[in-house]
């Protein structure tokens, strides 16, 4: 056998390096280069300059929008994981036959054969002002009035998230405890675990991996959007995302840049914590 | 050292739907012994010590620990502890805390569960590993560890369920002297399933054949192997080989087949004398040799191949080659009727 020649072997990592070159690497050094950049209210002009950094961290409507996005962030991380993990575990443990498994797993993709956008605007006419659970409830006399922070505010935007993204939490979870040995919570019963001590002993910490994936999905998605808060908010509540969206619908693309950096820098810290925290590696 | 309890099954049954798994056994197993339940795959002795566990519920019948009737229990309330075939170590948790669980959960505090389990650790040779995870321990240190857990609650009874099986040879053959010694050291019951006839010659005080749900023999080792019950327990065991009776001319008492160990067989080359009472005449069919004896296995027309296990001696004496004729005989009294 000869040793393969080192350009041979350049050659073979080339394409995957192209591709995250051209598609990671450069889009995200041109989002930094631009960070810097002037601009007024006609053009962009090239410079290095700290400005755009200064007016984000120093204006009080940065820390309060970050501050909104990571709360929605939070509540929807501990929502979706405490459906999640309860689907993915009725899911796991008690349905017995695979067949039912696969099939109530299929059913918990349902709401992906179809868009985000689409499945968001649905919630419109559920909860609006005269929608079917007003209505509903008038109806069954058990309020006078119309809710009104059922749409167009935090509510709908968590519930919004909780529905598109819960399942990003269910699909790693259930992985993990497909892998646990059933065995093992014969053997937490042999010694005289019940229910809750085996969850809480034996299924609970080798799920981890599986919930520190989950978490990464759903945490980074819910910090980096836009769309939902948008259209679940009617514009009453805001994020980082929409925060940028705007500062581009007024051509002012350095000053979107620098926040986007910013808000890389934060998602960049959360994941490393999350991955300090667990080892997921063993599950991939 | 209090008083052990013997174990006794009354009539147990275990059914799946339509299949019968356990078919209504009865065994009393008396206190302090080793205890093998021994059968091919599917005989229903797994089965039957998950019902015992308490891991299983039984479908019919009662399953007695001394005076106590311990059907309805669940497993930790029972008495017993069961050592699981891929030893169910937890993970996630090092040997100490691995053998301190069923400590921990009872509320005992950390301080003192540690202090237990690293004891018993300290009993199967496993102090020195008592940090580490079970990834990080061999086959044989992970039963150890199993083992202590199993014993930390100081069952009057363990189950093991074919804890050997994940050895290779060699461990298999320490570890069954271990787990004997153990037995013997704590003077309780262990009920032990495996599918190896060695594994339980070696180890059982008591060997329990089981084939389809039932119990084809129960009885001390050397017995069973003198006086297998039945066909199909001469035929499990090995060593043996069973014959219509109308071959071997046994008496007119008992079954349609008789037994006759293989190393109570002789075989002489050639076809000279007459095919008499105790003899019969076939071809030698393969010569193995196996160190200090010699598997001899032979065709006789009309029967399925015997075997005579020869000492070397006794072979080199009147050596036979694969093909050539030959003639096997047996004393009256080597020939053994079997029940059924």
């Amino acid at each position: 056998m000869s040793r393969v020649k080192s350009w041979v072997t350049y050659l073979q990592v080339a394409p995957l390096a192209l591709v995250f070159l051209l598609f990671l690497i450069v889009p995200i050094a041109t989002i930094v280069v631009v960070s810097f950049f002037d601009y007024n209210t006609t053009q962009i002009i090239p410079a290095f300059l700290l400005q755009n950094y200064e007016e984000l961290l120093l204006s009080p409507v940065t820390w309060r929008t970050y501050q909104q996005t990571i709360q929605f962030a939070l509540i929807t991380w501990a929502l979706t994981l405490g459906i999640g993990f309860t689907v993915a575990y009725f899911v796991a443990f008690h349905v017995r036959s695979p067949t039912m498994q696969t099939v109530l797993f299929l059913i918990c993709t349902i709401p992906f054969w179809t868009s985000n956008v689409i499945r968001m605007i649905s919630w419109i006419p559920f909860l609006g002002r005269h929608g079917l659970a007003n209505t509903t409830l008038i109806n069954l006399g058990l309020i006078n009035e119309p809710l009104e922070f059922l749409l167009y505010s935090d509510f709908s935007v968590v519930l919004a998230y909780v529905h598109l993204y819960t399942l990003f939490m269910v699909v790693p979870i259930f992985n993990s405890m497909m892998r646990i040995d059933r065995s093992l919570l014969e053997a937490a019963r042999d010694a005289g675990a019940s229910g809750w001590q085996t969850l809480v002993n034996v299924i609970l910490p080798l799920c981890k991996p599986g919930i520190a994936i989950g978490s990464i999905f759903v945490v980074t998605i819910v910090m980096g959007d836009f769309v939902t808060v948008r259209m679940m908010s009617g514009g009453l509540s805001a994020s980082v995302g929409l925060m940028m969206a705007n500062a581009m619908s007024l051509l002012q693309y350095p000053a979107a840049a620098a926040n986007a950096v910013i808000l890389l820098l934060l998602v960049l810290f959360i994941v490393a914590a999350m991955m300090r925290l667990v080892d997921i590696r063993k599950e991939l | 050292m209090a008083k052990q309890p013997d174990i006794e099954l009354v009539s147990l049954t275990k059914r799946y739907g339509e299949t019968v798994a356990v078919d209504s056994i009865g065994l009393r197993i008396p206190a302090g012994s080793y205890c093998c339940l021994l059968g091919p795959s599917g005989c229903g002795k797994t089965t039957t010590l998950r019902m015992i566990a308490g891991h299983e519920e039984a479908s019919e019948g009662d399953i007695i620990l001394g005076s106590e009737n311990i059907t309805g229990l669940p497993p930790a309330a029972r008495g017993t502890a069961m050592m699981f075939q891929s030893y169910a170590l937890f993970p996630h948790l090092d040997c100490t805390d691995n053998v301190a669980f069923s400590l921990k959960m009872r509320g005992i505090d950390k301080e003192t569960r540690r202090a237990r389990a690293v004891e018993m650790l300290k009993r199967v040779h496993m102090e020195a590993y008592a940090g580490r995870l079970p990834a990080q321990l061999s086959g044989g240190q992970q039963q150890r560890v199993a083992l202590a857990r199993a014993l930390i609650t100081d069952p009057q009874v363990l189950l093991l369920d074919e804890p050997l099986s994940a050895l290779d040879p060699f461990l298999r053959i320490r570890m069954r002297e271990e787990l004997k010694s153990l037995q013997t050291r704590l003077g309780i019951s262990f009920i032990h399933v495996t599918h190896s006839q060695d594994e339980a010659m070696a180890l059982a005080d008591l060997v329990v054949v089981m084939n389809g749900g039932r119990i084809e023999q129960a009885a001390p080792p050397r017995e069973v192997f003198n006086r297998p019950a039945s066909a199909f327990v001469a035929k499990f065991i090995g060593g043996h080989n069973v014959l219509p009776a109308a071959v071997a001319r046994a008496g007119a008492g008992g079954g349609p087949f008789v037994a006759i160990r293989a190393d109570r067989l002789s075989v002489q080359p050639g076809t000279s004398g007459e095919a008499g009472v105790t003899s019969l005449q076939g071809v030698a069919r393969s010569v193995e040799y196996l160190g200090s004896t010699v598997q001899v296995g032979i065709d006789v027309t009309g029967l399925e191949t015997l075997s005579a296990t020869l000492s070397e001696a006794r072979f080199d004496a009147s050596p036979v080659r694969p093909g050539e004729p030959v003639t096997l005989s047996w004393k009256p009294e080597d020939v053994h009727v079997l029940g059924r």
